[in-house]
């Protein structure tokens, strides 16, 4: 069912290997700018749940630089499909459509990672640690996961380079900065909570947070995102299928 | 062997492909040909599993499109008419990958592939990136790509597209050399020479119905061997001699400029469907 899979994901690892140094540098400016922003200059003083506010924006921006990375292959994959026609030839290739989707699902994975370390990085260089164990990597793991898939679906759905920017627009940014990867959660109206608790990257923020203080995430957490996942993998499955009128 | 029975396409309303039916055998060198928007890329899109089709059935050495389209995909290689190689990988990574989606193992893909860029010469600019190649040279390397996997169809959509006449004889020289070595091929184009040069049996496709289906002899024959074209009141008429003598005659006996030539596929198109090729 997989079979050829690793030949996807194997033409996207050579791409990011060519373009790895810019990559890397793309990758860093974003948090470097939040970090110096809301970090130093505006949270300098302020403590949230006993931690340093730094403390508290690394994981935030780790929630939301692996969700932004992986949901980045959309605009890859697009280029490929309306600029290269290359999707053509993974198309007429005897690999089947969860194939596809499972080599470039992995390739955002790969991404999100890969921006991740790069945060950690940049933490170190703010004299901040966090602890990287098995919950975190799961977290980190099942987001960049979930919004890999939500990519490759999107990606086969939009007409044009436009539609995808309206979707990240609407979805993806207010996403990121509603998530709780800036603010703690609890200081807003209980409604809101509420609706907020509906985004995955609430959940993913919630444990990568916690688990980056040494505390134990909630399971909850992860079973949103493992089963969100699923279904939308399944979904962008069902896209790539589609995309054959 | 290639064979189509009852084919339609539909795309909403519109129906792109009507009541096709074609069996090409072994070995052959196949044309379809028909100007642009005719039919000719959602016939081929169809045959390599790109495109779905409304009703019909087709099948590739005996393996249906629909129904065992993994096994019919693996029979066949595929050039489109739009350049299509990864603009960032190097021709051999282009054509690396492509061995990885067949699922050919390393030593044998890795051997294929430089008596591959060795045969469509290309061999030298084997570390190039694709972007960096002309566009004949591009082309050369989507062929050599689509016989990776050592393909027993190869479909051809529009291979000389753009390029100028001696890459386009160039190219012509290496899908003869395909066929020879034993491929089946598929070729679509609107190149009346490409179709005669080339093909050992031709379509003629218009508004996505076939009107014709022979050898390109057959269909010049039955037009006669000359034609004598002359204008009219601003229109060009053409009358089609069995001899030349007779098209000699004809020619010296008119008041007005007259240009006796061979005839062509291009004539055997217009007569049957009132229109030209290109």
């Amino acid at each position: 069912m997989i079979r050829g899979y690793f030949a996807v994901y194997y033409r996207e690892l050579l791409i990011m290997k060519r373009r790895l140094p810019k990559m890397i540098a793309t990758m860093s400016v974003s948090p470097l700018l939040y970090l110096i922003a809301f970090g130093y200059a505006m949270g300098g003083n302020v403590n949230v749940d006993g931690h340093s506010y730094m403390e508290f924006l690394i994981p935030g921006l780790i929630a939301m630089s692996s969700m932004t990375q992986a949901f980045s292959i959309a605009s890859e994959i697009n280029i490929a499909r309306f600029y290269w026609h290359i999707f053509e030839e993974f198309q007429a290739a005897p690999i089947n459509s969860f194939a596809y989707v499972l080599g470039e699902v992995c390739a955002g994975m790969t991404r999100a990672v890969l921006s991740v370390i790069v945060i950690i990085l940049i933490g170190f260089l703010f004299g901040v640690s966090i602890c990287i164990n098995f919950y975190f990597i799961a977290a980190v793991l099942l987001n960049s996961f979930l919004f890999a898939s939500l990519a490759v679906g999107m990606a086969m759905l939009v007409k044009s380079h436009a539609d995808q920017a309206m979707f990240s627009s609407f979805v993806i940014t207010p996403m990121a900065f509603l998530g709780g990867t800036f603010f703690p959660l609890d200081n807003l109206p209980l409604w809101a909570q509420k609706i907020l608790s509906f985004l995955p990257l609430t959940h993913a923020s919630n444990a990568i947070r916690k688990a980056a203080f040494g505390e134990i995430p909630e399971i909850l957490s992860y079973i949103v995102l493992f089963f969100t996942g699923i279904i939308i993998i399944l979904w962008a499955f069902w896209c790539v299928d589609k995309a054959k009128d | 062997m290639i064979k189509i029975e009852n084919l339609n396409k539909f795309f909403k309303s519109f129906q792109a492909l009507k009541d096709i039916n074609l069996l090409v055998e072994k070995g052959e060198l196949f044309a379809y040909l028909g100007p642009n928007g005719a039919g000719k890329t959602t016939t081929i899109k169809i045959l390599t599993g790109l495109t779905k089709y409304s009703s019909g059935k087709v099948s590739l050495n005996g393996y249906d499109v629909k129904k065992e389209g993994l096994f019919a995909k693996e029979q066949c290689g595929v050039v489109p008419q739009s350049i299509n190689l990864d603009q960032e990988l190097t021709v051999f990574e282009n054509l690396d990958i492509h061995g990885r989606l067949y699922k050919i193992p390393k030593k044998k893909r890795d051997f294929r592939i430089n008596e591959l860029l060795e045969y469509l010469e290309v061999a030298d600019r084997k570390d190039s990136l694709a972007k960096q190649l002309s566009g004949g040279l591009k082309r050369r390397v989507m062929i050599a790509r689509a016989l990776v996997h050592s393909p027993r169809i190869l479909f051809l959509d529009e291979p000389t597209v753009g390029l100028d006449a001696a890459i386009r004889k160039r190219i012509w020289a290496i899908i003869k050399r395909i066929q020879q070595d034993g491929a089946t091929i598929f070729l679509t184009t609107h190149y009346i020479e490409e179709a005669e040069y080339l093909a050992q049996r031709v379509a003629f496709l218009n508004e996505g119905s076939i009107v014709e289906n022979d050898t390109p002899k057959n269909l010049v024959d039955r037009m006669g061997a000359w034609a004598v074209d002359k204008v009219v009141d601003n229109q060009l008429k053409t009358s089609y001699y069995k001899k030349r003598e007779d098209a000699s005659a004809y020619t010296a006996c008119q008041n007005t400029d007259c240009m006796l030539r061979r005839v062509n596929l291009e004539d055997s198109f217009l007569s049957l469907t009132g229109k030209k090729v290109k």
